[in-house]
């Protein structure tokens, strides 16, 4: 059932190709029926050349320029065949590949969050690429073969009938016996693929976190799991390819049997005269071509269920929910007054997180978020940027529910640096502008220098032009989160947010950079998660959340003159061993 | 492929077996023409009364197919165990290959690649190998054996089996050659792809918040398309394999049957001799378009294989050496350290002694070199100029697993592996006893987590600890470096997602411990109490004594503590 909804899926995918298709099937259909006529051609030149002294040379003359003639288009439709069928193809799951992109940009977040990040590159990448193997295989086999077993069994039938009926009786034999294996290997492929998965995850693991692998000397442990779960695929591979290729060894015995047949019976039939013997040189290749398709199609069978499969997981990922804007309104320049009411929300039904939330935020406040790891700081962000949507209540920026503001124009008016830094492929100067791609070089030198950035980017090898990424460049942890708080001091947002944004950067650095951003928020609205008090000391007010809710809230004097928890927290940051 | 092919030793009986048993099914297969053109001649040609043979005849057609099904199923087994066999060794050689590369290598050939080229590199060859030894000696069997024996029917006539031969060849390799560093090109291409795909999806909360869906969806398309068309070029070639076959063998036969209607005109061959060379003619035709197709999957392997050579090709780092049996002192005679193809050199002439014991606090600004420092202690890098002594001796003297054994290190970067949280911890000493592992966690601060969690030590940590929070993971990689009681314990900027609290509580424990320590931090409040405070600023170190010279003589020093300890609040 599944599998056919997925077949009409891809029907529809290729049905856009339509006038292709269509060349597709008529060039098929010329290839394996002027493929067919060779060997009669070929038969009748063969009885032209009878016995000594008794040829007729100038009947083979034009009968061999017409095998000739015949070839030569015969070639050339096998080749449109196969470049339509590869152009299909190719266009096809460019198509697929594009649509589960532009679906995954537009996923919600929980979704990302909450799913591996490697099934969804395998999805995209692995299971799109066996599609195409599995498409480019039918198309170019699967007409051809039908083709030409419907055109053998008409050029047979009209040499001899009977023959043809033990050649059409005995054939399918070999068909049974492709899908008795087919169904009997099943298991073991699913066992192989299992495995691979269960490998991919210790190489994943193991490659990427080469380094602790070095630091514990753990390199002769890690090869030890890693060979036992190779040598597990081993077994399982050996296996699942073994039985599979039986298939193979098992037609071909078929059709030797087959062949025999024809042979016997047919020089029965010469001696009977209703033949002659390029007749039954035509047959035999005749029975030689006509089982070759069953091969070939029960392979091609078995490759279209593999790539179905994976067409299905790459639909499914595709047909996942994207998030739904129906937002309409856009703040320009907005005062920046942040309001949280009565907000609900939990990662997890069964866990709550946030609850009856509120939170009341003057335009061109600085509100500072401190709490022990898990007291929802994170959330909050999360919220605000509509990463998620609250389960009851409501945030509203300027008096206007976030709900009703696109998320583009809602996001657009906060820049947010966040303790996970990001880089993207491409050089320094891109990771910069990626909030403001039009950039003059200048623009990005000062925000670079803003952020205190500028002085450790003169060293890269290539400046401002040095390619870097999440794993190339050698950039320190600190030095990704200085390239991150520059494209916000590159974009000058209305609004800002600090995910423990310095964390990692020393605090001179950091003070020299809070001197930057308060000349660059002044009168404008910001929030800061941290867990250096330093860095939220100078806030207007001091939310200390714990379990999801606000405990304490007042400006730094006042919270330590209440001698509260946030005075406890204030204090281990100075105590000394 | 070439570097591959060692690991087919192993193999080698499988190896030969699995072609040759092909090799007796082709025989066979080449008999089939004899046997017919015997059927035509002595059968259908004595008329009535060769009824009987022709019955023989077909009987005998029938056992060898029996015999050719014995054979080849024994050649698909050998075949399989090979190409399986093949590639396992393979893998495991890529595995241990990657485990002793350089940290530079490391950073420079970048993680993501390695794995394509473990897993679907891999694969690729092994369906490479397994139709190789399974078909591309057998084609030529087939092809040469019915040359041969169409040579045997008529030597002169079988010329044109030759030259068609040569003829085809050409094209094969021709098209094999031409689309092999395509091949390579196009897997380049689609490592480009699975990048851009695993990019947006870790940075899906930056790229939303600077909106730039639509541009990440445009430069996926760019991609994707290059990526298409370059594949469907490769595959234009690639399809011209079959129909040129296909004319040169068909443009042969009427050359085959021409000259054969001329000796049949002058009695040299019988009606039944030119069909059985017919056959024969065909059978090459199967044959090759076999081959061809089998070429094309062939030349995909090839260009992974090579992808795999190119990685066993980098020269991997030496692990032999010395036993490291000395104290926990550590020495850095005029050390400056240069990583490969940066600008500038991130160490600078650093000079320090460590008396075994000692605890060294390392402090600086962001990128100042910290890490480098204590990266040189473990040799995961060598100094670039100067010395770094452990123990007394040049740490690139010792055997690296020895060396590293003793030495404790705990990254910026928490990263745990998928497994219990015992298992976890008896990374560094494998034979650990739960009563060591939980005074380790006491001292990481993690006891009070850990014991909260179900199944305590049998906890499962999920790949990368997404089940964990950023604080936990940091404690429990803390907690993991001490089970393996090092000689020397280096913690780089590992408390940074610690609160105060814990961290303070953190370093006290640590300081109970016997061994050399080293703490890299923001925090002036983590190295105060240090025997010796090295003080970075730009690779230089600026600064070096305890807190109280330093406050007093290091003005950057002086910097960092007035940033963090303002004294309005009357904190010390």
């Amino acid at each position: 059932m599944k599998n056919k909804g997925t077949l009409r899926t891809v029907l529809s995918y290729i049905s856009r190709h339509k006038f292709l298709l269509i060349c597709l099937v008529l060039f098929s259909v010329a290839f394996s029926l002027l493929a067919l006529y060779i060997p009669i051609i070929i038969g009748d030149a063969i009885d032209l050349a009878v016995e000594k002294g008794r040829v007729d040379f100038d009947g083979i003359k034009t009968l061999l320029f017409k095998v000739l003639f015949v070839t030569g288009l015969t070639a050339l439709f096998q080749w449109l065949v196969s470049i339509i069928g590869n152009r299909i193809t190719f266009s096809v799951v460019r198509d697929i590949r594009q649509e589960a992109f532009d679906n995954l940009v537009k996923l919600p977040l929980s979704y990302i969050d909450s799913h591996k990040h490697g099934d969804i590159v395998s999805r995209i990448i692995a299971d799109a690429g066996q599609f195409a193997d599995g498409l480019i295989m039918g198309f170019t086999q699967l007409f051809t073969g039908v083709v030409t077993i419907l055109g053998t069994i008409v050029f047979m039938v009209q040499i001899n009938y009977k023959i043809a009926l033990i050649v059409v009786l005995l054939t399918p034999l070999s068909l049974f016996v492709a899908s008795f294996i087919a169904k009997n290997t099943h298991s073991m492929f699913k066992k192989q693929s299992e495995t691979r998965g269960e490998m991919t995850g210790v190489i994943d693991e193991m490659v990427s976190g080469q380094k602790i692998v070095r630091a514990f000397g753990y390199e002769e442990r890690a090869q030890k799991k890693f060979d036992e779960v190779n040598s597990c695929l081993e077994k399982h591979s050996l296996r699942a390819i073994f039985f599979s290729s039986l298939t193979n060894p098992s037609t071909r015995f078929v059709n030797s049997v087959v062949y025999a047949f024809v042979g016997g019976f047919g020089a029965f039939v010469v001696i009977g005269g209703a033949m002659t013997v390029g007749g039954l040189s035509c047959f035999l290749s005749y029975a030689g071509q006509y089982t070759k398709p069953f091969n070939e199609i029960s392979g091609v069978v078995t490759e279209l269920q593999n790539s179905l499969a994976c067409a299905a997981r790459v639909f499914e990922f595709i047909n996942t929910p994207p998030e739904t804007e129906d937002a309409t309104l856009t703040l320009t320049s907005p005062e920046g007054s942040v309001d949280f009411k009565e907000v609900d929300f939990s990662y997890n039904k069964n866990t709550k997180l946030i609850e009856d939330f509120n939170l009341s935020v003057a335009p061109g406040q600085r509100v500072a978020i401190v709490g022990p790891t898990g007291c929802g700081k994170t959330t909050l962000i999360n919220l605000i940027m509509r990463f998620y949507d609250v389960d009851d209540g409501e945030i509203t920026v300027d008096g206007k529910n976030t709900k009703s503001i696109t998320r583009h124009n809602l996001r657009s008016n906060f820049g947010m640096v966040l303790q996970d830094t990001w880089i993207k492929k491409g050089s320094v100067a891109e990771n910069i502008a990626m909030g403001k791609p039009d950039a003059t070089r200048d623009e990005i030198i000062n925000a670079a220098k803003a952020s205190h950035a500028h002085n450790f980017i003169k060293k890269l090898p290539k400046g401002y032009d040095t390619i870097i990424s999440e794993t190339e460049g050698g950039l320190s942890q600190g030095q990704r989160q200085l390239l991150c708080i520059s494209r916000v001091m590159l974009t000058l947002p209305p609004m800002l947010i600090l995910d423990e944004a310095t964390s990692s950067i020393d605090t001179r650095t950091e003070k020299k950079i809070q001197d930057a951003f308060a000349k660059l928020m002044e009168g404008k609205t910001s929030f800061i998660v941290a867990h250096r008090l330093s860095t939220i000391r100078e806030a207007d007010v001091i939310l200390v959340m714990r379990d999801g809710k606000v405990i304490e809230a007042g400006s730094h004097s006042e919270l330590i003159a209440k001698n509260g928890f946030y005075t406890e927290l204030y204090n281990s940051q100075s105590a000394v061993v | 492929m070439k570097r591959l092919i060692k690991y087919l030793s192993a193999y080698k009986k499988e190896a030969v077996l699995g072609p040759l048993f092909k090799l007796f099914e082709a025989l066979l297969e080449l008999f089939v023409p004899l046997v017919i053109a015997e059927m035509i001649n002595q059968g259908i040609g004595a008329g009535e009364a060769g009824k009987g043979t022709v019955i023989k005849l077909m009987l005998l057609l029938v056992a060898l197919g029996v015999a050719g099904l014995i054979f080849s199923v024994t050649a698909q087994f050998f075949a399989a165990k090979a190409s399986v066999g093949f590639v396992t060794r393979i893998r495991s050689a890529l595995f241990s290959h990657i485990q002793k590369l350089s940290y530079t290598k490391l950073d420079t050939v970048g993680t993501s690649t390695l794995i394509t080229r473990m897993t679907s590199d891999v694969n690729q060859v092994q369906t490479g190998m397994n139709l190789a030894l399974r078909l591309l000696l057998r084609s030529p069997f087939v092809v040469f054996g019915a040359m041969i024996m169409a040579f045997t029917i008529d030597a002169k006539i079988s010329l044109i089996f030759l030259a068609m031969i040569v003829v085809l060849s050409i094209v094969v390799f021709g098209v094999m050659l031409i689309t092999m560093p395509l091949h390579k090109k196009v897997q380049a291409r689609l490592d480009s792809l699975t990048h851009s795909t695993k990019e947006n999806l870790g940075g899906a909360r930056v790229i939303r918040a600077f909106c730039k869906e639509e541009e990440e969806t445009d430069s996926f398309k760019t991609k994707n398309y290059t990526y298409a068309k370059s594949e469907s070029f490769v595959g234009k070639i690639s399809a011209l394999t079959n129909p040129v076959t296909f004319i040169v063998v068909n443009a042969s036969l009427t050359v085959l049957i021409w000259s054969g209607a001329v000796r049949v005109d002058v009695g040299g061959l019988t009606q039944g001799e030119v069909v059985a060379l017919y056959n024969y003619m065909s059978q090459i035709l199967v044959e090759l378009v076999k081959l061809a197709n089998l070429i094309v999957t062939i030349s995909k392997s090839l260009a992974c294989a090579s992808r795999i050579g190119d990685v066993l090709d980098i020269p991997a780092a030496s692990f032999e050496g010395e036993e490291y049996t000395g104290d926990g002192s550590v020495e850095f005679k005029n050390v400056s350290f240069k990583y490969e193809g940066a600008g500038d050199t991130s160490l600078k002439n650093i000079s320090f002694f460590a008396k075994s014991g000692e605890t060294v606090g390392v402090i600086g600004g962001t990128g100042d070199g910290k890490s480098t420092l204590v990266n040189l202690i473990p040799a995961f890098y060598p100094a670039t100029e100067g010395e770094v002594l452990v123990g007394g001796r040049n740490v690139c003297e010792y055997s690296m697993t020895s060396l590293r054994s003793h030495i404790g290190i705990v990254p910026q970067k928490a990263v745990l592996f998928s497994g219990t949280i015992r298992e976890n911890m008896l990374w560094g000493n494998e034979n650990a006893t739960d009563d060591e592992i939980i005074e380790a966690l006491e001292i990481a601060q993690a006891k009070d987590f850990v014991t909260a969690k179900d199944g305590v030590l049998d906890y499962f940590i999920e790949q990368g600890g997404k089940n964990l929070s950023g604080g936990q993971r940091q404690r429990l990689t803390i907690a993991r470096a001490i089970v393996s009681k090092p000689r020397i314990l280096i913690l780089d900027d590992s408390s940074s997602a610690l609160d105060y609290l814990t961290d303070l509580n953190l370093r006290r424990a640590l300081a109970k411990l016997s061994c050399t320590l080293f703490i890299v931090s923001q925090r002036a409040s983590s190295v105060m109490n240090s025997d010796n405070i090295i003080v970075l600023e730009d690779g230089e170190a600026v600064g070096q004594g305890k807190h109280a010279d330093l406050l007093e003589n290091c003005t950057a020093y002086r910097e960092i503590y007035e940033t963090q300890f303002t004294g309005e609040e009357g904190v010390r």
